[in-house]
């Protein structure tokens, strides 16, 4: 089953490879893993997207709360929550490919944010859903590279992780 | 006061009472070495190797209820060092190691004797610090001791960068410590626990099963008296030793795979099982799938969260300190007239006694060899019961955990997690320097006492009147064992060729040496080698070296699929 585990953890150095190291030291999955500081300065969030079954992420949970560092630790796919990805592609853009490329973003919703003669880089957000249909729906012989941010993630209404 | 960082490194320790440090210095070092130098509260004891430094200052935390501390140079000192921190992070041990580091402008650059200490022991210490500016230190040792000492215990290490060590700032001891990351659970749940004490007293077959938890919280009092008054059977693995008096009638021995029958059958068949301090370890219950076939209640009580339903699902979970949540298990038992009945826990107990008569830890003694079994009875019966026993690993760890009946707790000391061959006689040196009038008697083998034998050196130098009982016999025992049993008899690199004659090789070093080869010497040695109370006495024994460790539960059997003796082969 896929997680999507949120958590907060001091904002000092050497913090991330804490984490990562238990992921890689037992064995557990990370699809992916963001993290920046909150508006606390002192404190980062993080969203760590993993699969397993429900005795690991037991575990997976257990382990994160007894790093020193991690201040709170919640999964917030128990329950809604709101997840969203950002997306930057770069696409070969010529010919009669511009304007096919144009309209795929329109229908996405997605940004053109840069423009060369030959190419457009698209921003698109979204959950990872939404993202994978984009990346299909175009021609692949036209990407010219993709780079995804990993998924944040915040649950709804009164699900509220703060110290 | 303004004082350079190296000063306020002892000083700190000072303020924590820490009576010996255990170390080796080194460049990265040498400010810290200065401080200390000049001072006589902190006493230094020089090791031989680094490993041994933490292994001594772990043994020391292990025999005590203190702080093991250490102290370490910079890149091969801090990698030394490695295997002692993890050896001590895997039976949850107390302890503050602290390690030079290269000048902050140099980490980075691979300087000489450069490693990324912090970074090499991250996944072996509870957490690990690197002090950036000398205004940190004072905090992060104090929060370093906080954080071994408190929740489940572990090693904490401190990596100090030469130039912090040197520039100057006011010292001042932080009071008290505050982490809003870090906050331990003291008191069990309420409920939680009444759940527990219901089923308790309703079990059938009830089976208490105790591990090292119980040591590290000193919870030994509560636990027997709780035990006795629910007149249960109970079992105390390899690292709880002494938790519950082994001589008492309730005591079944130790369980797992070189556990006694009577432990593993009750373990297997009990309907509801109390384990205290405890982690449902492969050695212990051996298959986890084969251990869930027999339906049972559990009641884990734990200090660790992430201990709870790893690799068992419990029923009643407990979290909190073992001494806290046992306490009030008796408050509550005492307030309620109600008790186990008799009737039920009879026939249980007549089960029990039916599987003890099978005996199990019988063997066969000889006059004309000596057998390990009878070295260790012996250790017991000179002793008084009384020693502290470390020991190394291997078959004379087995045979000294179930020969030696250990009355109390913190007179066992071995590494039980990581099973690091060599800590022995270190984890005698800590023992003694922590009780010195202590009898502490170290039981080896001829493999694993190598793995540190420097440090009879510094036996010498700091006049530790330890006796090295060595079950010799000229093979890696454990090894051959299993190649016996499961290899095919292809006894590869188990043999052990040219060995040093070990009772000249302690006169070389200025102790007092003796090679027993008869049955018949075996108690006289002893109790010559007790007698001589100054002296550290390495005695040899010559034992029969096809002799194996049994009952044995092969790996990734089940509890009750056991291999009483030779017999049964």
């Amino acid at each position: 089953m896929r997680h999507v585990i949120s958590l907060l953890i001091e904002n000092e150095s050497g913090a991330l490879s804490r984490v990562s190291g238990l992921f890689s030291a037992r064995g557990y999955n990370i699809e992916s893993l963001t993290v920046a500081p909150t508006e606390d300065a002192s404190m980062s969030r993080m969203t760590i997207v993993t699969t397993g079954s429900d005795d690991i992420i037991e575990q997976i949970t257990k382990q994160l709360n007894k790093l020193v560092e991690v201040v709170k630790v919640v999964d917030i796919s128990e329950a809604a929550h709101i997840e969203r990805e950002l997306m930057l592609t770069k696409v070969r853009a010529t010919g009669k490919d511009r304007e096919e490329m144009k309209r795929m973003a329109e229908i996405f919703r997605a940004r053109i944010i840069d423009v060369t003669d030959t190419s457009y880089v698209i921003e698109l957000t979204g959950n990872q859903t939404k993202l994978d249909a984009f990346i299909s729906a175009i021609d692949p012989a036209l990407v010219l590279e993709t780079v995804r941010s990993g998924v944040c993630g915040v649950g709804r209404g009164d699900r509220i992780l703060k110290v | 006061m303004v004082l350079t960082g190296a000063e306020i490194v002892i000083r700190c320790l000072q303020e924590e009472k820490v009576d010996y440090v255990f170390g080796y210095p080194g460049g990265a070092v040498l400010y810290i070495y200065d401080a200390l130098f000049n001072q006589d509260k902190v006493r230094h004891v020089l090791v031989r190797h680094e490993q041994a430094a933490v292994h001594a200052a772990d043994g020391y935390a292990r025999s005590t209820e203190n702080v093991g501390v250490a102290l370490v140079t910079s890149g091969p000192g801090a990698t030394n060092a490695v295997t002692g921190i993890a050896t001590a992070y895997c039976d949850s041990i107390p302890m503050v190691i602290i390690s030079g580091q290269v000048p902050t402008a140099a980490i980075g650059q691979d300087a000489f004797q450069e490693v990324d200490t912090v970074g090499i022991t991250r996944p072996c210490v509870k957490h690990n610090f690197l002090v950036k500016d000398v205004r940190d230190i004072a905090a992060t040792i104090k929060k370093a001791f906080y954080l071994a000492r408190t929740g489940r215990p572990g090693p904490v290490l401190v990596d100090i960068p030469k130039d912090v060590s040197a520039h100057k700032c006011e010292f001042e001891y932080p009071k008290e410590v505050s982490m809003r990351s870090y906050n331990p659970v003291v008191k069990g749940h309420q409920g939680q626990i009444r759940k527990a004490v219901q089923l308790l007293l309703e079990a059938k077959r009830p089976m208490i099963y105790t591990g090292g938890g119980v040591v590290l919280a000193n919870a030994a009092e509560q636990l027997t008296k709780l035990t006795r008054l629910l007149g249960f059977p109970i079992t105390n693995t390899l690292m709880g030793l002494g938790g519950y008096p082994a001589s008492d009638r309730q005591y079944l021995g130790m369980p797992g795979m070189h556990g006694t029958y009577e432990a593993n059958m009750a373990m297997h068949y009990s309907d509801v099982l109390l384990a205290v301090g405890a982690r449902f370890d492969d050695r212990v219950i051996g298959n986890p799938d084969h251990f869930a076939e027999e339906p049972r209640k559990i009641i884990h009580v734990d200090i660790d969260p992430s201990s709870i339903s790893k690799r068992v699902r419990v029923d009643v979970p407990i979290v909190g300190d073992l001494k806290d949540v046992l306490e009030e298990m008796i408050r509550q038992l005492e307030a309620n007239a109600a008790r186990p009945n008799p009737d039920t826990l009879g026939s249980w107990w007549k089960q029990v006694d039916e599987w003890r008569s099978r005996e199990c830890m019988k063997y066969k003694n000889s006059d004309e060899i000596i057998k390990p079994q009878f070295v260790i009875q012996k250790l017991w019966e000179v002793t008084g019961g009384d020693a502290i026993v470390t020991s190394d690993v291997g078959q004379h760890q087995m045979w000294a955990s179930q020969y030696y009946r250990f009355d109390k707790p913190r007179r066992w000391l071995n590494s039980g997690g990581l099973g690091t061959m060599g800590v022995g006689l270190p984890y005698a040196m800590g023992a003694q320097l922590a009780n010195p009038g202590a009898q502490v008697a170290c039981v080896t083998g001829e493999a694993s006492i190598q793995m540190n034998i420097q440090e009879l050196s510094t036996c010498k130098q700091f006049r530790l009147p330890i006796k090295i009982c060595n079950l010799n016999n000229r093979y890696l025992g454990m090894v051959r064992q299993w190649q016996q049993l499961f290899h095919g008899e292809r006894y590869s690199e188990s043999y052990m060729d040219s060995l040093p004659d070990f009772a000249k090789l302690a006169e070389a070093y200025g102790h007092v040496g003796l090679k027993i080869e008869r049955p018949s010497d075996v108690e006289g040695a002893l109790r010559e080698a007790f007698a001589r109370k100054n002296d550290l006495v390495f005695l040899d024994f010559q034992i029969d070296q096809t002799e194996n460790v049994y009952p044995m539960v092969q790996g990734g059997k089940g509890l009750t699929e056991m291999i009483l003796s030779a017999e049964d082969l």
